[in-house]
């Protein structure tokens, strides 16, 4: 057996069902997202700061956040994999993707639970 | 179409440093010939042109060739569904290393055939005569145990092209359905924990160049998407 | 020549098709050293192409069934010249032998109550031919051929048996006392060759229908193990006895199974006729092979043929509706769609007879061990080679062959060649070695070809040949004809020595490998030419003008030939089944 220390779970079933399950939560954030701009063509600060306070919105958002991590990791972890053969590019670049998620993951939690 | 234009991958080990094609005339005589005939006739033009042929008749699975940039066997390809404007480019099987000519080295593509256990496993003891299997079960097989591992299909999937170490591929992806689907192997469980890791099945990304060139009309990815399923549901 | 890398095994198995492959698998479960040399990647083998099933009494369509009815059937469709003794170790082993397969996973098509589903086939009857047709042949759809080359290769995956793969035998080595001990060998990708060293040689290497223009036969199919034989000075039998399947498609020669009979399909002429209704009243479509051949051969002399140049029949197949056709005969729609450019689902098929298999060979006990004659006639093992599958002569097909019985003999005797050598080494085989001169002299040929400088082309003699063969050794024979014929041979015989290999690369050197089985269709040919003209008489399928009929008195024997005198002789036909009583000559009709 394939042996796959950097993926995801190290399991092809479990990130299969992770990319599927996490890309049908940013279908659902994209759609809501949308409808909701839709519906306020007058968008102003207040209204969107006040969609935020929401715990509800806070935890759904959360949700997408770790949602897209989780997708863009196992997405990107294939394209290096297929693309990278050199092992030490293809860990480097692995190691920056990593980096980058984590870095954006912590800075979306500080947008939303911050001051 | 009498004088057809052919342009050949050339290679000799021996002799050339790089590959490079070849043009030749073939005269046809206005038939709609196989593409195997075309080699044949070149064969007599050049008798140093190398390429793998035996049933020619579309069963052994010898001639698996790209022609005019689609994969196909050669043995049942008629000119009049390849050639255009009266040109025929002949290349190898795509991403696998060259040998000779059209000869390429299968030994990766039979190396995922043998990893997936090709063989049927049943660890009851065997009956006095044939162990039954209803119609309903056997048609089960139907559309799987036909493949001739001529390997058009995994040659012309990127994901194997990329890791074909690691990526079972369509041809043995359909022989690994081929027994988890027959109700007389009992190997299940041990067939699918050998096909749980990110590359074995899951490398395969729908991108269906399997069905569009299988010469036998066999679809490698429904396969897949079963074996997906199944793996599924055995570890959820 | 002692740079010449030698590899050693216990058993070599020259051929990877179904009998080689049947053979190495009882072998590799026993744990001897034992590999396949094949030319072309086992599955690539010509069994791939066998459709219509394999013929065996298991008793699905008919509990009643039974292995004698099959066995009579068997005698008679050999048109006598079957050795009895032979023949009953064929059918009555021949259940177990399709149990294992099916066993081993081949996927047989099924009747309702999961059983193996079992179609009519020419020449089977019930109860010694007095209860009317019998469903006998196991099938996989029309691809059983297919699917049992597949099980057998994916058997011997499962049982670590090794493969030499796109290795080309070029001759057979004998010590001094006239063992064969092994064979020379190349391999075809890299060009080098090597001596294999082996206390069992095997010869599974098929048939040799490309001696003839128009055969069902794949390309690959040159003879090879009977010229390495004929050059070693064995004896070859029956090679007269050429089996021209009803059912080749007009203009390409691809088989259209006799299954397409059995589920109920019929010829007929350009009128629209059942022809076969006139020539076999209770058959019919399902008379013997060689009966149906030249039947239809007699339809287009009579001027019935259809075409231009009346020169094909045509069968029927549109009455058994789309959903038969797609189910039972689904490889026979597509070939006759990629061949023919007609649907048989509303268009009768272009047929014509078609060379198909070859009868004869290396004569062998039920052991398969290869036989040759000593002074007195007498028979006399050869040590350290065997034969199974087509190239062998058992004999159980005769004079003629009944469909569905090939794929039978190459399990059954492929099977049963592998346990004898596995008891026989177990016991204990030593046989000199080969000298440097033994495999010198096993090499001149491929040294002849390598050194040559210039000469006539060799796909030009090829087709030489192949046009003599057709002309002069068709369905129907005749002296003068064949005289001319077997001279022409000599001729051709001659050119061929002085033929030219421009290509002597080594890697993957088709050319060379052509060349190499030019060799060995140039002996077959020859071997069948000097038998079919000596053998003064018709039967089975050999038929010829001058002496229509058969002739017990002087013929009812096996024809032997000898390549060094290029002599043909006789030996006797076995009367003397162990369980049953013989099955005495009769008239045979169908």
């Amino acid at each position: 057996m394939v042996t796959s220390i950097t993926s995801f779970s190290r399991n092809g079933v479990s990130d299969w069902l992770m990319q599927r399950v996490s890309a049908v939560i940013l279908a659902v954030y994209t759609v809501f997202m949308v409808a909701y701009l839709l519906f306020h063509p007058d968008l102003d600060y207040y209204t969107w700061s006040g969609l935020f306070e929401q715990t509800w919105m806070r935890i759904f958002s959360l949700l997408a956040f770790v949602s897209l991590a989780a997708h863009a990791w196992v997405g990107l972890w294939t394209v290096t994999t297929d693309y990278l053969n050199a092992t030490y590019q293809r860990v480097g670049v692995q190691m920056l993707i990593i980096l980058a998620i984590f870095v954006y993951l912590v800075w979306g939690i500080q947008l939303l639970w911050g001051a | 179409m009498s004088n057809l234009q052919v342009s050949i991958y050339r290679y000799n080990p021996e002799t050339d440093a790089a590959p490079y094609m070849q043009e030749f005339q073939v005269d046809t005589k206005d038939r709609d010939v196989m593409v195997l005939d075309v080699l044949h006739m070149m064969k007599e033009q050049d008798s140093t042109l190398a390429f793998r042929r035996s049933c020619r008749e579309g069963v052994c699975g010898s001639d698996g060739m790209n022609m005019n940039g689609r994969n196909g066997l050669g043995c049942v390809t008629p000119l009049s569904d390849v050639v255009k404007n009266g040109k025929l480019t002949l290349r190898p099987l795509p991403g696998l290393p060259v040998i000779r000519d059209l000869v390429v080295d299968m030994a990766v593509f039979y190396q995922q055939y043998e990893r997936i256990q090709p063989y049927l496993q049943n660890n009851e003891p065997e009956p006095a005569i044939e162990r039954l299997q209803s119609p309903e079960d056997r048609e089960k097989l139907d559309g799987l145990y036909e493949c001739i591992l001529c390997a058009c299909c995994s040659t012309a999937c990127p994901s194997f092209w990329w890791n074909p170490d690691k990526f079972v591929g369509p041809a043995g992806l359909l022989q690994s359905y081929r027994f988890l689907a027959d109700s007389r192997d009992t190997a299940t469980r041990e067939r699918l924990s050998d096909l749980q890791d990110p590359f074995s099945v899951f490398r395969c990304r729908g991108i269906m160049n399997c069905v569009a060139f299988c010469p036998k009309g066999l679809n490698p990815t429904r396969a897949i998407g079963k074996i997906r399923e199944m793996l599924l549901a055995d570890a959820t | 020549m002692s740079n010449l890398r030698s590899l050693t095994f216990d058993a070599i198995i020259i051929g990877g098709g179904g009998s080689g492959l049947r053979a190495a698998l009882e072998l590799a479960k026993s744990g001897k050293q034992t590999a396949v040399l094949s030319k072309v990647f086992p599955t690539r083998s010509h069994t791939v192409s066998a459709q219509g099933g394999i013929t065996c009494a298991i008793g699905a369509a008919d509990p009643e069934d039974d292995w004698r009815w099959h066995m009579y059937d068997t005698v008679k469709g050999s048109d006598y010249i079957a050795d009895q003794d032979a023949a009953e170790y064929l059918c009555s082993e021949g259940p177990k032998a399709v149990f294992e397969l099916e066993h081993m996973g081949l996927p047989f098509s099924r009747f309702d109550n999961g059983r193996i589903y079992q179609r009519p086939f020419g020449g089977q009857s019930k109860n010694f031919g007095e209860g009317g047709q019998a469903a006998r042949t196991c099938a996989a759809a029309d691809r059983t051929g297919h699917a049992l080359l597949h099980t057998l290769y994916q058997n011997n995956i499962k049982n670590n048996t090794t493969f030499l793969n796109e290795w080309y035998a070029v001759d057979l080595v004998k010590n001094a006392s006239g063992d064969v001990v092994g064979c020379i060998a190349m391999c075809i990708e890299t060009g080098e060759v090597a001596h294999i060293k082996s206390k069992a040689t095997v010869l599974a290497t098929g048939g040799a229908g490309r001696i003839y223009a128009s055969t069902t036969n794949a390309l690959i199919n040159t003879g090879d193990g009977i010229g390495m034989a004929l050059r070693a000075g064995f004896p070859m039998q029956d090679m007269e006895m050429w089996q021209f399947h009803p059912t080749g498609i007009y203009g390409a020669g691809t088989l259209v199974t006799e299954g397409c009979r059995g589920e109920g399909g019929y010829l007929i002429n350009k009128d629209g006729e059942r022809f076969m209704e006139r020539y076999a009243p209770n058959a019919k479509d399902l008379a013997s092979r060689d009966v149906v051949a030249r039947s239809m051969v007699m339809e287009m002399l009579d001027g019935r043929g259809a075409g231009e140049d009346g020169d094909h029949v045509f069968l029927k197949l549109d009455h058994l509706g789309e959903e038969v056709l797609n189910k039972r005969l689904p490889g026979i729609c597509e070939l006759s769609r990629t061949f023919a450019h007609v649907d048989p689902v509303h268009e009768p098929i272009p047929v014509v007879p078609t060379c198909h298999y070859m009868m004869g060979g290396i004569p062998t006990n039920v052991h398969g061990q290869a036989i040759m004659q000593d002074d007195k006639g007498n028979d006399q093992v050869i040590n350290g080679l065997f034969a199974c599958g087509e190239a062998a002569c058992v004999s159980v097909h005769g004079a003629n062959r009944l469909g569905g019985n090939s794929l039978l003999d190459l399990v059954v005797f492929g099977r049963s060649a592998g346990r004898f050598i596995e008891s026989a080494l177990n016991e204990g085989i030593d046989y000199l070695d080969a000298t440097e001169a033994d495999i010198q002299s096993a090499m001149k040929r491929l040294e002849r070809w390598n050194g040559s400088e210039e000469g006539e082309s060799v796909p030009e003699l090829k087709r030489a040949l192949q046009e003599i063969m057709q002309t002069d050794f068709g369905v129907f024979r005749e002296e003068k004809k064949m005289q001319e014929g077997v001279k022409r041979l000599a001729d051709l015989r001659e050119r061929i020595n002085n033929a030219y290999l421009p290509d002597k690369s080594n890697a993957f050197n088709t050319a060379r490998v052509e060349a190499l089985e030019l060799d060995n269709l140039m002996e077959v040919a020859e071997a069948t030419a000097i038998s079919a003209l000596e053998r003064k008489e018709s039967r089975g399928a050999h038929s010829r003008y001058d002496y229509p009929d058969r002739d017990d008195v002087n013929w009812l024997k096996h024809s032997i030939y000898f390549p060094a005198e290029k002599r043909l002789g006789k030996r006797d036909v076995n009367f003397k089944p162990k369980t049953v009583d013989t099955f005495e000559p009769k008239i045979r009709t169908y």
